[in-house]
């Protein structure tokens, strides 16, 4: 059982009717539990590929697969909980009540006991941000796609966050896609790496094999794996510079 | 405190007026009181009232029900907005009195002609309030709702009653008010009962002392209605919104 996703095409219609693609000739297979990043800068078409993925965006070329009995979460940009309701409302909204119980049990391992009568503008970003991943795994996905989950957050708390986010996502063998900016985010939580493509319309530019099982930042092998990262960008901006002048 | 003052000193006014003018022309609160006390005992009072009451409550749903699913279906489909908007426009713009006298003349002296020329003249204001929060209904709640697998029900509770309410706690203030004084008028030209029937009445027998016992405890009914049921209504769709909640 596979996540296929295949784009062969997204455009961005503006106002004016002008067309212009954004995405091009997108084609990747998630495996049944396997972690993926796809990594690229601030406004390459990240979040538009993560919209088709979740069914968000129809308007596109191509074809997104898996199985019809597999159950999505996903963790926006923005934590985007309801503000009308309290986070214990937030959660039980879109969890399945047979899920209740694991639901309790993720609210005690983020820390979030003390916080369920909270509306979500009393919550600091780091404790929203907590919130949206518990939601997103309280349905038990089959799929989890997290964009940009950690961003404005602090390196320690990411890090907490995703060493959590890790031990979940392996115990329940969870195929999870993940969209960042952040390379050392990329490299902890994945064992596949797609560099996007800074030029307009983004693809796929290369893929990197990521550690697995997954090692900390400060290991050999991720320090290399960063080199390897950097050098493929640096060289993405040397080509960009010659095509412009 | 100062609202019990404004009162107070309100009543003074009014008795100073009577003291220095023709009471048949402003008779004193207390003189009111007697009239009103006596028609209270009499039954006469509470049946007018129930009348009016209930005219008014049947309109005020009719125009709120019909006009929240038109507001809302005009703010989330083009086509629609497009074919109803001139009618929204020209409804507006005819002034209340027409619509009476012609649902008059159209369908009889009868209680559903009276009750729907009312909520006939309260429908196009329902229709843009409840249009402008359907317009404003934000997109990222209707993705979470998406990805998520809301329930219709679910989607209707959680995400689009709760960014309409402000809206239609707007529209019942205004729309309660604006009713009740349409009743009046509906009663006094066609009707015959309740409280606008009795106005009239009053102003024929030149009785101004049973044209103000009519008058002022049904003013001060729909203040009790305003002041107990529809801010309390407010207050509670907008809490989220406030600092202290």
């Amino acid at each position: 059982m596979t996540l296929d996703v295949s784009i062969d095409a997204k455009n961005f219609v503006s106002d004016y009717n002008r067309s212009k693609r954004v995405l091009n000739k997108i084609y990747f297979r998630l495996a049944d539990g396997e972690v993926c990043a796809i990594l690229g800068p601030s406004g390459c078409g990240k979040t538009t590929l993560m919209r088709i993925i979740a069914g968000l965006d129809k308007d596109f070329t191509g074809d997104v697969t898996y199985p019809k009995h597999w159950r999505l979460g996903a963790v926006f940009q923005e934590p985007r909980l309801l503000p009308w309701r309290s986070v214990s409302d937030n959660l039980k909204i879109s969890t399945p009540p047979e899920q209740e119980a694991y639901c309790a049990k993720l609210v005690e391992v983020f820390g979030l006991n003390n916080h369920l009568d909270f509306f979500p503008r009393q919550l600091s970003l780091g404790l929203a941000r907590r919130v949206a991943l518990v939601r997103a795994l309280a349905v038990k996905p089959d799929i989890l796609l997290l964009d940009e989950p950690f961003v404005s957050l602090d390196k320690q708390l990411t890090h907490d966050l995703i060493t959590e986010l890790s031990k979940i996502i392996d115990a329940s063998h969870i195929t999870t896609l993940l969209v960042t900016h952040d390379i050392d985010e990329a490299i902890i939580l994945s064992d596949r790496l797609y560099l996007l493509s800074k030029t307009t319309p983004a693809t796929i530019q290369e893929v990197f094999d990521a550690n697995s099982p997954r090692q900390s930042l400060s290991s050999e092998f991720t320090r290399l794996l960063k080199q390897k990262i950097l050098v493929a960008l640096s060289k993405e901006q040397i080509n960009e510079r010659d095509e412009e002048g | 405190m100062i609202r019990a003052l404004s009162f107070i000193s309100l009543f003074i006014i009014w008795q100073i007026g009577a003291w220095l003018s023709d009471p048949r022309r402003l008779p004193g609160p207390f003189i009111v009181a007697e009239t009103f006390i006596g028609e209270a005992q009499s039954g006469a009072l509470l049946t007018h009232l129930l009348a009016t009451t209930l005219r008014v409550s049947a309109a005020f749903l009719l125009a709120m029900s019909l006009g929240t699913a038109i507001g809302y279906m005009m703010g989330r489909i083009k086509t629609i907005d497009r074919l109803l908007d001139p009618w929204t426009v020209v409804l507006l713009n005819i002034p209340a009195l027409v619509v009476i006298v012609l649902s008059y003349i159209w369908f009889g002296l009868t209680e559903t002609a009276a009750i729907g020329a009312v909520a006939l003249n309260k429908l196009p204001n329902v229709i843009i309030t409840i249009r402008e929060g359907a317009r404003s209904l934000s997109h990222e709640f209707e993705d979470l709702a998406t990805v998520f697998n809301f329930s219709m029900m679910n989607r209707l509770r959680h995400i689009i009653i709760p960014q309409l309410g402000p809206y239609i706690a707007a529209t019942m203030r205004t729309g309660l008010s604006l009713v009740w004084k349409l009743v009046l008028i509906v009663e006094l030209l066609g009707r015959s009962n309740g409280i606008g029937f009795q106005i009239n009445l009053a102003f024929q027998l030149f009785d101004m002392r049973l044209l103000l016992a009519y008058a002022l405890p049904f003013i001060a009914f729909m203040l009790i209605i305003e002041t107990f049921l529809v801010q309390p209504f407010e207050q509670r769709v907008s809490r989220w919104r406030s600092n202290d909640s």
